[in-house]
């Protein structure tokens, strides 16, 4: 039974990862035609992203955005975490699930609240409107990678340094802080990627400066620029998986450090 | 200390609450405001009109829109809470070693942006794509299928592949939280492998499975890049139809009224699901 179970989701993981690996495939291919099989290999549309118009500005957006959207998210989410993590109050389980609510909203919904808003306050659209809206969707992932950081992490080190006469403010800068960077960084990172592929809210609220998932939109339109959008895409993917697993791995090595800065301390 | 640690928990709150609780709450309250709004052109008027509603209401084409997104987000979330409860279960009870490695693998897709996921399921299905280059090279098809993109069957397909490892977490952690040794008691009592799962391991994995549904549900009730990437005439749903009224139709009122009109739709119908599914396991106990 363990057996066949094993076997369903090893074909589960194969069909998960088959679509997207014709992405990588079809950018190296030798054709502006998706053919299968396969005619040959070049590396040409990689080359020509360089030449792309647009290209570089829609990064260089997407770069700022998501530089905003993670820090600030982090930063909110880690101060939101301690307090529903540490401390007892009323409303703390209210608050909780409304900071992760917003995941389970259609995005749709989310970017055409906020373009009324931003329309009906006269606020022009522009980069900055892009990254509020960014950094309030990245929240509630930041803020349930910081849940389960503080959570993992027992309270004691911070009592015995109030204890030991240090105020609660420097207590979270050489305490807290430091046993919690690992799932800070990890927070930026997923919150980086988050931002970085979001496309629905950057696609309502971005006006005339794109960003890279916008650029990639337009450019889907035009049949014969699909293998340099595939080539883009590959190197989109290649950073996504890169952040995502690096992000993965700190976020489990954080909730095992307690044991370890313990025997240190 | 009560009192204290209360102040201290707001004020360390008082950034989200502020920037994303309070911002979030507002826009959608703007919505139902702006929903009862007129506009005339690009002029438009505060104030409470209910033509808006009668629009949604009234329009057959609003009510096929709303029927086939109802229809094709039932079909995705359920399809991918069945698919992936094995999956759940294999992590939380067959893995010892690894865990790790397993949980990565099956969330590294969702982290993957949605736009690409999507965009290689047109890269399968297109006029020119995988299967019928495939095809037509084993000689199998003499020219391309037509049928395979731009209907609500191929938006059904790559929404629920694109969704599908959102509901392994839910399950997952509902399945690793469980009391073990409640399995345990039933076996010892008598109940053979498929009761004990039907009478205690489903039962107490319910609150991550109505999780995976709402949690893919409402999003894909109101998706919009997938029915406008690989939908065709013949695949819009409401979401597409929302975006035009805030773009091209340029009609907010209405815009907004079908913003909130889908919420309180698929909010209803993930209720119901969650309501009629207890009843169902309670009976089959």
């Amino acid at each position: 039974m363990s057996r066949l179970r094993k076997a369903y989701v090893v074909l589960y993981l194969a069909l998960l990862y088959l679509p997207i690996s014709f992405i990588p495939l079809f950018a190296f291919h030798d054709s502006v035609y998706i053919s299968f099989p396969w005619r040959g290999f070049t590396l040409d549309w990689f080359a020509g992203l360089f030449e792309a118009e647009g290209l570089l500005g829609a990064l260089e957006n997407s770069l700022i955005v998501a530089a905003i959207a993670s820090v600030s998210s982090t930063v909110m989410a880690t101060l939101a975490a301690l307090a529903t993590a540490r401390l007892r109050f009323p409303g703390r389980q209210a608050i909780s699930i409304a900071l992760l609510a917003p995941i389970a909203l259609p995005t749709v919904v989310i970017g055409v609240a906020l373009l009324s808003a931003f329309s009906l306050s006269g606020v022009p659209l522009s980069l900055g409107t892009v990254a509020m809206a960014h950094c309030l969707f990245c929240t509630p992932f930041a803020y349930g990678v910081m849940l389960s950081q503080f959570r993992g992490l027992s309270g004691d080190l911070e009592q015995a340094s109030m204890d030991l006469g240090e105020p609660p403010v420097r207590t979270f800068f050489r305490v807290t802080l430091p046993l919690a960077a690992p799932g800070i960084l990890s927070s930026l990172m997923l919150t980086f990627t988050v931002s970085f592929d979001e496309f629905i809210l950057a696609f309502f609220l971005s006006s005339n400066s794109p960003t890279l998932p916008v650029y990639m939109w337009s450019q889907m339109r035009f049949p014969d620029k699909l293998p340099l959008v595939l080539a883009l895409a590959t190197l989109v993917i290649l950073f996504s998986i890169v952040a995502v697993v690096g992000s993965q791995l700190l976020r489990r090595q954080g909730r095992r450090r307690p044991a370890t800065a313990s025997q240190e301390g | 200390m009560f009192r204290s640690q209360t102040a201290s928990a707001y004020l360390l709150l008082s950034p989200v609450i502020v920037t994303v609780i309070l911002a979030l709450v507002g826009c959608l309250l703007l919505l139902v405001v702006a929903s009862f709004g007129t506009q005339s052109y690009l002029d438009f008027d505060f104030g409470f009109s209910l033509a808006s509603y009668d629009q949604v209401i009234e329009s057959a084409g609003v009510r096929k829109l709303m029927l086939r997104s109802a229809g094709i987000a039932a079909v995705v979330s359920l399809l991918s809470v069945l698919l992936a409860y094995p999956v759940a279960y294999f992590v939380a009870f067959d893995v010892s070693h690894n865990r790790l490695f397993w949980l990565i693998m099956l969330t590294l897709p969702s982290w993957i942006s949605y736009l690409l996921r999507v965009l290689s399921w047109k890269l399968i299905l297109g006029y020119k794509g995988v299967v019928n280059s495939g095809l037509e090279g084993l000689g199998l098809i003499s020219k391309p299928l037509e049928f395979l993109l731009y209907n609500p069957t191929s938006v059904a397909i790559a929404l629920a592949h694109a969704w599908a490892p959102f509901a392994i977490l839910p399950i997952y952690v509902s399945l690793q939280r469980m009391d073990r040794s409640l399995i345990q008691m039933a076996g010892d009592l008598g109940d053979g492998p498929f009761r004990s799962f039907l009478r205690v391991t489903l039962p107490l994995s319910l609150p991550g499975v109505f999780a995976a549904f709402v949690l893919i549900f409402i999003p894909t009730f109101g998706d919009y890049v997938t029915p406008q990437l690989i939908g065709g005439p013949s695949g819009v749903m409401i979401g597409v139809y929302i975006a035009m009224q805030f773009g091209a139709s340029n009609n907010i009122p209405l815009g907004s009224a079908l913003a909130i009109a889908t919420m309180v739709l698929a909010s209803l119908i993930a209720c119901l699901f969650v309501l009629g599914t207890k009843r169902l396991v309670r009976a089959m106990r």
